[in-house]
């Protein structure tokens, strides 16, 4: 395809339908060997369908797309065989032990039996499991069970891996330790597609983002380079009381040179605010002391992948509203989750 | 070509025998996996093994009295039908099992794979079959424990079990196509109820059906389940075979024939 022998992942105005809704909208992507691309955007915005169809498990309607040199929809097979896949939802069976887990996983990419049983015990005891791996999974906290299920996704070595959201509804500490797992393994030069909401996350652990939303991609670069586009410098600050956050926003306002970006759970006023540097901190202190606004913290910062966000977008990647893009399946997929966490 | 360290020929295309070699051992790989599911849930397995009995015990003992059934004691007429109730009733988790394994992304990672995409049905049916095979062994014992008789000998014997296994193989194809395509378990056990008990009883499982008024007898007659317990009697404690045994094997195979490919599709489409 177009001769791009260095890519390990290349997609060609792909574009995937579902009843009425377009998921992808002629879509493109290179993904260099070797290289992490954080693929980064709300709920709905096409990511998981991207992931399907790169992991020919859904037919493009339009355009193509290869794995390793290998077409998705002609030579799945053959893509199968190079990729690893871990989604949204672990999918491990609750009922077989980790270890029984990651055995059935090699059986299935063809191991055979003595390398399948060597392989699980290696990974185990790389994921830390080792102390679990004869407990069934069931019993496995969310960390773990992610865990389990990164490893089986890497029991035949892939050349190419793909995590859809690997660290959705995981805690804080679960999820540092995941990214530490992550960067050790893309140290050993697997290449990995990452999608994300979390922008800290493809900030954390991405060589390259690429930013999509309604099934385009709507820009592309390092992190640096991303937020470059925002011009400039954030000024951030937390009001003490939510009734005097609209007031923050106004009396702020001559300072912004963009949209104002509000937060009204923890208080949080973000502006840009371009090159003023710590003028626009004074200039801040003074405007809110005259409107008398009682101030927690006030800081100038440089911009973070939200405020990319809402400049590329017009509308924050946090608050986006679940459009039903997604399909059918991701959101019975999100109803099951929910189920097994009320219980 | 190039080879990984754990010797995964990643450029190389297996030929056709290989491929088929390849496709049993991941439908062998599953097979496993759910019979150990099977053992893990104590539920499920208490539960498969409890219903049928209890309903053994209550025909016998509670409706047994009232049914009259010419030249043969009930126990002896009903633990045929039993056991065939309880290999449909065996496609509740066929159906319950893949709607389920669907909703988790089980069924998206092994498509992921380069396994065969049929080894997650095959391996859910062939476990299916085993579970069906043991619960019709504990019901033959049960049976023999309230009066039930094998009076034919051991290979009629035999292929009276087979018999039933190989009907509620077709009846968990059903299933299996309907839980893929309900793809909510919810709602795959509410649909099981519906058409399995009419399908089960509206039969000869349990009563004579020139007993049921004549509509009901139009419609009881040809069901398979009326069709494949009378070849059932009949090598259990004698009687005519050929008439019912090769229409018990039509509907059979024409079941196979029809959902066998619909679930493969409804499993490639699943999503």
């Amino acid at each position: 395809m177009d001769g791009v022998d260095h890519a390990a992942i290349v997609a060609r105005g792909i574009v995937k339908r579902f009843e009425e809704t377009v998921a992808l909208d002629g879509l493109d992507l290179e993904v260099p060997r070797g290289s992490v691309l954080g693929l980064l955007g709300p709920n709905g915005s096409g990511k998981t369908t991207l992931v399907r169809v790169l992991t020919t498990l859904t037919r493009p309607d339009e355009g193509s797309a290869a794995v390793e040199g290998h077409d998705v929809v002609h030579q799945a097979a053959a893509v199968r065989r190079r990729i690893g896949l871990a989604g949204q939802f672990s999918a491990v069976d609750d009922h077989l032990t980790g270890y029984e887990n990651l055995e059935m996983a090699g059986r299935l990419y063809h191991l055979d039996r003595q390398t399948a049983a060597r392989r699980a015990h290696e990974l185990l005891e790389r994921f830390q499991l080792t102390d679990a791996a004869s407990r069934p999974a069931k019993g496995y906290s969310g960390g773990m069970r992610r865990r389990l299920d990164l490893a089986a996704s890497l029991v035949a070595q892939p050349s190419v891996l793909f995590l859809d959201e690997p660290t959705t509804g995981l805690d804080p500490r679960s999820r540092l330790d995941l990214w530490g797992v992550i960067r050790d393994l893309v140290r050993d030069g697997t290449t990995l597609l990452l999608t994300t909401q979390y922008l800290e996350e493809a900030d954390q652990l991405a060589d390259s983002i690429v930013v999509i939303d309604h099934g385009r991609v709507i820009a592309k670069g390092t992190a640096p380079e991303l937020k470059s586009r925002v011009g400039g410098d954030v000024l951030t600050g937390t009001v003490a009381s939510n009734a005097d956050l609209e007031r923050a926003r106004e009396a702020l306002a001559p300072l912004g040179v963009g949209e104002a970006q509000e937060d009204p759970v923890t208080n949080e006023l973000r502006l840009p605010v371009g090159s003023m540097g710590s003028r626009a901190l004074l200039e801040a202190v003074r405007l809110l002391d005259n409107e008398g606004i009682e101030v927690l913290d006030l800081a100038i910062n440089r911009p973070s992948l939200d405020d990319v966000f809402l400049a590329l977008t017009g509308h924050a990647a946090s608050n986006a509203p679940a459009t039903p893009q997604k399909g059918r399946r991701a959101k019975r997929r999100e109803r099951a989750a929910a189920g097994s966490e009320a219980r | 070509m190039s080879t990984t360290a754990l010797g995964v020929h990643h450029d190389y295309e297996p030929g056709m025998v290989e491929r088929a070699r390849w496709a049993l051992a991941d439908a062998r790989v599953m097979t496993r996996r759910y019979l150990l599911q099977l053992i893990r849930i104590p539920t499920v397995l208490f539960f498969s093994l409890i219903q049928p009995v209890m309903f053994v015990l209550l025909f016998r003992y509670v409706f047994g009295g009232a049914i009259h059934t010419a030249g043969v004691n009930y126990a002896e007429y009903m633990l045929p039908g039993a056991i065939a109730q309880t290999a449909s009733f065996a496609s509740f988790g066929t159906a319950i099992g893949l709607a389920y394994d669907l909703g988790r992304g089980l069924i998206d990672r092994v498509r992921s794979m380069p396994a065969a995409r049929f080894a997650v049905l095959a391996g859910r049916l062939s476990s299916d079959v085993v579970r069906s095979l043991a619960v019709v062994l504990v019901l033959v014992a049960v049976g023999y424990g309230v009066g039930f008789r094998f009076d034919n000998g051991a290979g009629p014997a035999i292929l009276m079990i087979l018999l039933s296994v190989l009907f509620g193989l077709a009846i968990c194809t059903i299933a299996a196509f309907v839980g893929l395509a309900l793809k909510d378990p919810e709602a795959v056990q509410s649909f099981g109820l519906v058409w399995l008990f009419p399908l089960t009883f509206v039969s000869g499982a349990f009563v004579p059906v020139a007993t049921m008024p004549g509509w009901l007898q139009a419609i009881a007659r040809p069901n398979p389940v009326t069709l494949v317990v009378d070849v059932m009697r009949s090598l259990a404690y004698g009687g005519p075979i050929a008439a019912h045994l090769l229409e018990s094997l039509a509907w059979i195979v024409g079941i196979l024939l029809v959902f066998a490919p619909l679930a493969v599709r409804a499993f490639k489409r699943a999503s």
